[in-house]
């Protein structure tokens, strides 16, 4: 019973290290989308800002420093995105697409040209890392049953970043739906010309709610380059910004439910890894491309038949144009 | 500076002209694979033997870092019209543009590395991985305590199924009852630069009891080794000398030779020896072998160090024969 508790709990606790860039870049999502932006650039924006951070953390030993580079980065790019799509009223999928493309050019061009790795950054040793923290009174709760447990496995013994994943979402779920800016945030998504008669300006708006995007892509970023991992490798993001996008609109826009959208992929990836080669009795061993395919089965399956239609801001895709 | 280059190119050139003068002066070029030419593993083993080609031989090779497959084919069929000959192509997933390009350009010679196919003017350089990783899987063996080691390949294909099945066939020889977990990142060419998922697999199995892993994973066995050293076990580095990048934590490194295969591939073209067919290198051609370097040194015992030359003595000698799993698509031996 301990024995499948423990594994139940590794399971748990890796789905926390799985989800944190997702919950982060997620987030990042619902401001963008809920101010009317499409922002399929989440991709790019988190790999620019894992290479920003593990490239500072490198050259200048701190991550925090790191962390701070990276929200640049993926500001710089979120400001790039407002500018082709809020001011000159691009298409916000090609330029998304644009963003993508280019951090995925850039960070290995610069890579390059910086350390001569061939686009890695140089191996960061621990004290230019977000390590993990042992919370208070672990070993002196771990007599507890089932709690000391949870406490030890599950909650304690994270990098930072992670516990500031999770403190973000009930943050944005604030800002969002209690705060006059986030009331100002959804109405220019849903329909900006009542929000421009009432003499706010959407630009305005809008560019900020991709700052706020970009800062929190920033930090999911962070998290990969220098917290998960220890160096920048190419395309180190692996889709993660895409899988992101997904779980925003699985989770319809609305923070808790995007965070679970998050936290479910994140088990089922971890599953996935821990099911492999596992026997089931009477079935044999599972192929692993089947465990591999799940996430993805699972999505398909719960989004046709049990989530419901995904309704997004109404106004999201296209740009304000004030008199025509 | 300036000054520098210049004397660099006399240098060179004089090298060429000493050179030219008993060898054929070819135009050698590569076409790395997508994980790029400094994956830290893979391809940086053969830009190495490439870069010790143009230093010992003043001959400069032409390069290509595609970043897409229609690159690849792209690449081979440039650097054959523009008359390069070898064309050294790195990597099984290259077979198909290999194939195409060949065809086209018969006058041109191709080598490709790790996988076969059949053209006239195409040299297959393959290698006996089982005898690499039986050795690493005999140390692992060796060095583990809790009778757990694991395996994590990038994809569940033939190819890495070799590292893991000569991996188990080692663990199992030294100790039978040795348990051997294999786990795969993924099932597509990304799993081979996801080091996140990659230290994910790997963690998973330190926790499922593994003290020793093997990852043969590109760039996504960064992440391995990565959570090995966070965790405290120890991690087995593939195909260049992984040793370095986390000293006291890697416990030795299964090095195939990627970079000897095209060196000698361009020498054989240089001395007209250069021919078709199937190459195959293991650890009697030195195309595959076990690293032992100032950096793990204080892992690896004396008597475990004899031991496992006293294994690589056997296979060579053919007196210890390792089942290759590509002969029949099994691990069974």
């Amino acid at each position: 019973m301990s024995d499948l508790l423990l594994t139940l709990l590794l399971t748990l606790d890796a789905t926390l290290r799985v989800s944190s860039p997702l919950i982060l870049a997620a987030m990042a999502g619902l401001f963008s989308e809920r101010a009317g932006v499409v922002d399929i650039g989440l991709e790019g924006k988190m790999l620019a800002a894992a290479f920003a951070a593990a490239s500072v953390a490198a050259v200048f030993g701190s991550p925090w420093l790191g962390l701070a580079a990276a929200i640049v980065a993926s500001c710089c790019l979120a400001l790039l995105h407002g500018f082709a799509t809020i001011t000159h009223r691009g298409d916000q999928i090609v330029s998304g697409v644009a963003i993508n493309i280019l951090a995925a050019g850039l960070t290995i061009i610069l890579g390059l040209a910086w350390f001569h790795q061939g686009g890695l950054t140089p191996a960061l040793n621990n004290e230019s890392r977000f390590l993990s923290i042992t919370l208070p009174y672990v070993e002196q709760l771990a007599f507890i049953p089932v709690l000391g447990p949870i406490y030890k496995e599950l909650i304690s013994g994270h990098n930072i970043l992670v516990y500031v994943a999770f403190a973000v979402v009930p943050l944005v779920w604030w800002v969002v739906f209690r705060t006059r800016f986030g009331l100002r945030l959804r109405a220019v998504g849903e329909n900006p010309k009542a929000v421009d008669t009432a003499g706010l300006s959407v630009i305005k708006l809008r560019y900020q709610a991709l700052i706020v995007g970009g800062i929190l892509c920033g930090i999911a970023g962070a998290y990969i380059g220098t917290a998960y991992n220890a160096q920048f490798t190419r395309d180190m993001t692996a889709g993660q910004g895409f899988i992101a996008l997904a779980a925003l609109i699985f989770g319809k826009w609305r923070p808790l439910t995007v965070m679970l959208a998050c936290l479910l992929f994140g088990f089922l990836d971890a599953l996935a890894v821990r099911l492999q080669g596992v026997q089931i009795e009477g079935f044999g061993v599972i192929p692993v491309q089947l465990i591999e395919a799940a996430p993805y089965i699972l999505t398909v399956v719960l989004l046709a038949g049990f989530i419901g239609r995904a309704i997004p801001p109404k106004a999201v895709g296209t740009a304000y144009v004030k008199e025509r | 500076m300036k000054l520098t280059k210049i004397t660099m190119a006399l240098a060179a050139g004089a090298v060429v002209l000493t050179a030219s003068i008993a060898q054929a002066d070819i135009s050698p070029a590569v076409v790395y694979d997508k994980a790029g030419k400094f994956d830290k593993s893979f391809n940086e083993a053969v830009f190495n033997g490439v870069k010790r080609f143009t230093a010992d031989t003043g001959i400069s090779v032409r390069e290509v870092e595609p970043t897409n497959d229609a690159q690849v084919e792209q690449g081979l069929k440039k650097l054959a019209k523009r008359g390069s000959s070898p064309i050294v192509a790195v990597g099984f997933s290259q077979a198909n543009a290999v194939s195409a390009a060949a065809q086209a350009y018969p006058d041109s010679k191709f080598t490709l590395i790790d996988m076969v196919v059949p053209e006239a003017n195409v040299q297959n350089v393959v290698f006996r991985a089982q005898e690499g990783s039986f050795l690493v899987g005999a140390l692992a063996a060796m060095k583990s305590e809790t009778g757990t080691v694991g395996y994590v390949g990038a994809m569940d294909i033939p190819l890495l199924a070799v590292f893991g099945c000569g991996y188990e066939q080692g663990a199992k020889h030294i100790n039978a009852n040795i348990n051997v977990l294999h786990s795969f990142i993924g099932s597509t060419g990304a799993a081979f630069a996801n080091p996140s998922k990659g230290g994910e697999v790997a963690r998973s199995q330190f926790e499922s009891g593994a003290d020793v892993v093997f990852a043969a994973a590109g760039s996504s066995g960064v992440g391995v080794i990565q959570t090995a050293a966070d965790m405290g076990k120890l991690a087995i580095g593939v195909d260049s000398n992984q040793n370095y990048l986390q000293p006291g934590t890697v416990l030795t490194s299964m090095v195939k030779r990627v970079g000897e295969a095209a060196y000698q591939s361009y020498a054989a073209e240089q001395n007209g020896t250069w021919k078709p067919g199937f190459v195959s290198m293991g650890l009697a051609e030195g195309g595959v072998d076990w690293a032992l370097d100032e950096h793990n040194r204080g892992l690896v015992t004396a008597d475990m160090e004899a031991k496992v030359n006293a294994l690589k003595a056997a296979i060579i000698a053919g007196e210890l024969s390792v089942h290759d799993y590509m002969s029949d698509n099994t691990c069974n031996y």
